[in-house]
């Protein structure tokens, strides 16, 4: 067995090098731009850029709506799933993996094709309503791990007797949901926002093809025309990713984490 | 002792009262049940954003462009340029699968069944976690900062081992490039995936194994082999098709210089380099086809070992 | 003549010491059982004869071998653990021939063995069932089956009963008797249920905290309780705490009334504190003919469980519950009743002290 543990630590150093390195590189990178000496002047150009500021805050506004428009509706539906229509079940559950097989690619040109100016629904037809369609790929981006998140949450509480006990006091349906329901999956809410947020941050596809200022397409435009302020993107990219995911961890105990965003 | 005192009373023995049920909030209401009313807004989601953008393009890759059904789209599928540009998705994309899955289980296993202190296996949980997401534009760029002609890495290699990478014919913006980076997430992806199968593997097995007379690789061949590779192949085709769809990644790298499927419908979209919509509709088609194959026969082969371990 | 030998063994992990001195010595055929609580070091005791274990010091000998450093395939013991481990992707069939076949015998020996060992337990029709087919009853059938096909030289079993229901627990545990019974083979048990240890054993060898208590046969451990501990893990048992009167006569003083045991009091003086230990169904109420001891005291409480009457009488500072057999003629002592208690000298057990109470 002492044999094995050897090799066992030895994969583990070479795993370690291997996913350390890239991430050093890039911090060695950014710091790189006055010539001859390490300096943060990356950073501060970066964070001086106005268009830095614009597309974060473009990018956060949306990922906040998506993350309430998918709790709006993913809650209802997991519940009234878990409630009283099980059979129904494995439809919603198949229709939750679908963009986990359709590549983003795929949904946004779907999207072009059927929504554009001439058609019934012209989403393309102005620069908010665009945000719109955006924000509602998002929200079918996010919708596996969001379902999922909620679903394993309603499972942990009794549903049933938690409905039954507020209806016999008298709550009607919104009060259940938003009063009774709502809270208690409080932390699977929460886990499926932080891995929304995580998405929408860092997605590109569909922003680029949409064109709207989201971060995605500003991190490749910059990447396109300058060499160190990348990296210095990239290190703050990742640590945004970092914070995202540190607090699924630490409110989604149990959620496993997945590949999501742009990749 | 008194005799039990017989009460018709329906309440709870011992009371006179009988506690009447609770008002039940009627789901229906003028003959139509609210049930449906609290899910209809997630399948006219579904619909508006993912099973008619999808039949649209799946039936537009059937249709001529003045809408008649025609296989042509499909046979125009067979040009070179096409099929060379399939060719090399599918390519990257195994390398990246079977090199991630590899890589990634055998990381996962050294950290879960290799004997090593407990924080190990957390921590990799915790970093896989967080690198399967760490992908995209940023990672392109944290991989030309590595091993870009002025990276980090290959700095490294050449002041201190003094071998040049590209002297000798690397290239980060190539297949062999692309397919590394992308297994920056593909690994972490594997660990995740294949973390719950390989905790199934009981150590009691393991002993059982070496108590009746079986070493290690008897035991690897009986038993643990058997259980492990339905759930790995099916990881493999998972991560498989995972690397498929990528587009952002390749973007950012290697642009339009590698011609993988998803960068060639990434033009069509923007500016119809195709001069023929309805082929981008039938390259979107085989990349459904192709994703949707995968991902069904990781869903099979998953199921497949389960059965045992119920 | 000794089969098995365990030497002197000890087991330490950073910072505890989870087997210290333990030696036994076990003769072809015999069925010793390890008892104690969670922790008591019996569990891994097993599994350093196992070989999945190496002790810090001491040695296994199996018929005069020294296996002590042997990898545990290379032992000849035959394990059935608590939680079965039957390969879940191996049928019936399978896992009970899984020992043979890696000891590369012919096919046809394998089938044989096989039929044999399902014949054994009872289950000749599930060889091509599949692991999660079977109860949990069967499924360990199926595990002392695997662990019998190789012919070991010695069966070890851990706590293979505990994650039974109670009924198929009684039923199992005559049934792993009986087959150990026909096929002669020396065997360790390792339980925490000292009736499964009293029912099923030659031998038993009580520990607790890594060392043993008490080496001996049922009968042994049970009325002849060396320790505290022994005493009170195995069965119930009353707690009589005096002064000593008398080290030569045996004569304690407990509450004021005076206690007398058939033996002298070893290493004790005049006024030491003394334990002594009463079984339940020694002590009767009432007054015995004879010249026994006779304590006087008040009921506590009566619980009447069916064919036991169990009744607790108090002294001052000390109580004892008496065990006795439900008798309808007679009706049930009243609390707060005076009672005397008889039991005879020799119920009276004198435990060794502790070093610390």
């Amino acid at each position: 067995m002492k044999r094995g543990r050897l090799v066992s630590w030895l994969l583990i150093v070479f795993g370690v090098l291997y996913f350390s390195v890239p991430l050093l590189g890039t911090f060695e990178f950014s710091l790189r731009l006055l010539r001859g000496v390490y300096s943060l002047a990356a950073y501060r150009i970066v964070l001086a850029d106005p268009r830095f500021g614009a597309t974060v805050a473009y990018s956060t506004a949306l990922a906040v709506a998506t993350i309430v428009v998918g709790v709006l509706l993913v809650v209802p539906t997991a519940y009234w799933i878990q409630l009283r229509l099980p059979w129904l079940r494995p439809v919603v559950e198949f229709i939750t993996l679908l963009p986990l097989v359709i590549p983003a690619i795929v949904l946004v040109f779907g999207y072009l094709r059927i929504y554009n100016s001439s058609s019934v629904l012209p989403f393309t037809g102005s620069e908010r309503t665009t945000d719109l369609l955006l924000m509602f790929s998002y929200v079918t981006l996010a919708l596996p791990y969001m379902y999922r998140a909620v679903d394993t949450g309603l499972r942990a509480i009794d549903v049933r007797t938690l409905t039954e006990a507020a209806q016999s006091l008298g709550a009607g349906w919104s009060t259940i949901l938003l009063g009774v329901i709502l809270p208690n999956v409080r932390v699977a809410v929460l886990s499926g926002a932080f891995l929304t947020f995580a998405i929408v941050i860092g997605e590109f596809t569909m922003a680029s093809l949409l064109d709207r200022p989201a971060f995605g397409p500003y991190l490749q435009n910059i990447g396109a025309n300058r060499a160190y302020e990348p990296a210095a993107l990239s290190i703050i990219s990742f640590a945004i990713t970092w914070a995202c995911m540190g607090l699924l961890q630490v409110f989604g105990r149990g959620t496993p984490a997945q590949v999501a965003g742009a990749h | 002792m008194r005799p039990l005192a017989v009460q018709p009373s329906p309440g709870l023995p011992g009371e006179g009262l009988a506690i009447p049920p609770p008002p039940a909030t009627s789901l229906w209401v003028s003959g139509v049940s609210w049930a449906w009313v609290g899910i209809v807004p997630f399948f006219v989601f579904a619909l508006m954003f993912l099973i008619v953008p999808t039949s649209f393009l799946v039936v537009g890759g059937f249709q001529d462009s003045q809408g008649h059904f025609t296989l042509r789209n499909l046979q125009d599928l067979l040009q070179p340029t096409i099929v060379s540009s399939y060719l090399i998705s599918i390519k990257v994309s195994a390398a990246s699968a079977i090199g991630g899955a590899l890589v990634g289980f055998a990381l996962a296993y050294a950290a879960i069944a290799g004997g090593l202190p407990t924080w190990v296996r957390s921590t990799l949980m915790t970093f896989s976690g967080v690198a399967s997401n760490f992908a995209g534009v940023p990672l392109a760029f944290a991989f030309l900062a590595t091993l870009g002609r002025t990276g980090l890495a290959t700095a490294l290699l050449v002041n201190v081992f003094g071998f040049n990478i590209y002297n000798a014919g690397f290239n980060l913006l190539s297949f062999w490039g692309l397919t590394i980076t992308y297994m920056y997430f593909q690994i972490p992806l594997m660990v995740l995936i294949m973390a719950p199968a390989i905790d199934g593997i009981k150590r009691e097995w393991r002993e059982a194994s070496a108590n009746l007379g079986a070493n290690t690789l008897e035991f690897w061949r009986y038993i643990a082999l058997p259980i492990l590779w339905p759930p790995m192949l099916g990881s493999t085709l998972l991560l498989f098709a995972n690397a498929f769809g990528a587009v952002a990644t390749a973007y950012a790298l290697t642009g339009s210089s590698l011609n993988i499927v998803t960068i060639v419908l990434f033009a069509q979209i923007r500016g119809d380099v195709l001069h023929n919509p309805n082929l981008g509709y039938a390259l979107a088609l085989g990349m459904i086809l192709i994703t949707g194959l995968s991902n069904a026969a990781y869903i099979w082969l998953r199921g497949r070992s389960e059965r045992w371990l119920r | 003549m000794t089969f098995l030998e365990i030497e002197n063994l000890q087991k330490r992990f950073a910072q505890t010491t989870a087997v210290e001195h333990v030696q036994l010595e076990v003769t072809r055929g015999e069925f010793v059982s390890f008892l104690g609580p969670s922790g008591c070091g019996k569990t891994t005791t097993l599994r350093i004869i196992a070989g999945f274990e190496s002790p810090s010091s001491g040695a296994i000998r199996l018929e005069g071998v020294d296996i002590t450093h042997r990898p545990p395939n290379q032992r000849n013991v035959g394990m059935v653990f608590q939680s079965y481990a039957l390969f879940p992707n191996m049928t019936v069939a399978e896992n009970v021939g899984f020992g043979l076949k890696v000891a590369k015998k012919p096919a046809a020996v394998i089938r044989h063995t096989v039929e044999e060992m399902l014949n054994l337990i009872k289950l000749p029709a599930l060889g091509n069932r599949y692991p999660y087919q079977l109860s949990g009853g069967q499924q360990q059938r199926v595990a002392l089956a695997r662990a019998l096909a190789i012919k070991p030289q010695v069966l070890l079993l851990d706590e293979p009963l505990s994650a039974l229901d109670a009924k198929i627990r009684v039923s199992l545990r005559n049934e792993i008797r009986s087959i150990q019974r026909e096929l002669g083979i020396t065997t360790i048990y390792v339980t925490h249920d000292q009736e499964e240890a009293l029912s099923l054993s030659d031998r038993i060898v009580v520990m607790s905290e890594g060392r043993v208590e008490q080496i001996g046969t049922p009968f042994e451990i049970y009325n002849f309780p060396r320790t505290a501990f022994v005493a009170s893990f195995v069965g119930t048992l009353n707690i009589l705490r005096g002064h000593v009167a008398d080290a030569a006569g045996g004569k304690i003083v407990v509450d004021g009334q005076e206690v007398m045991a058939s033996r002298a009091l070893e290493h004790a003086r005049v006024g030491d504190v003394c334990t002594v230990a009463l079984r339940p169904e020694v002590v009767t109420l009432g007054e015995a003919a004879g010249n026994g001891n006779r304590m006087q005291g008040t009921v506590e409480d009566v619980n009447f469980l069916g064919s036991i009457v169990r009744v607790r009488v108090r002294f001052k500072d000390n109580a004892i519950s008496v065990d006795t057999f439900n008798n309808p003629r007679l009706s049930l002592p009243q609390r707060g009743q005076a009672l005397t208690v008889s039991f005879p000298h020799e119920a009276v057990l004198a435990l060794e002290a502790p070093s610390s109470t």
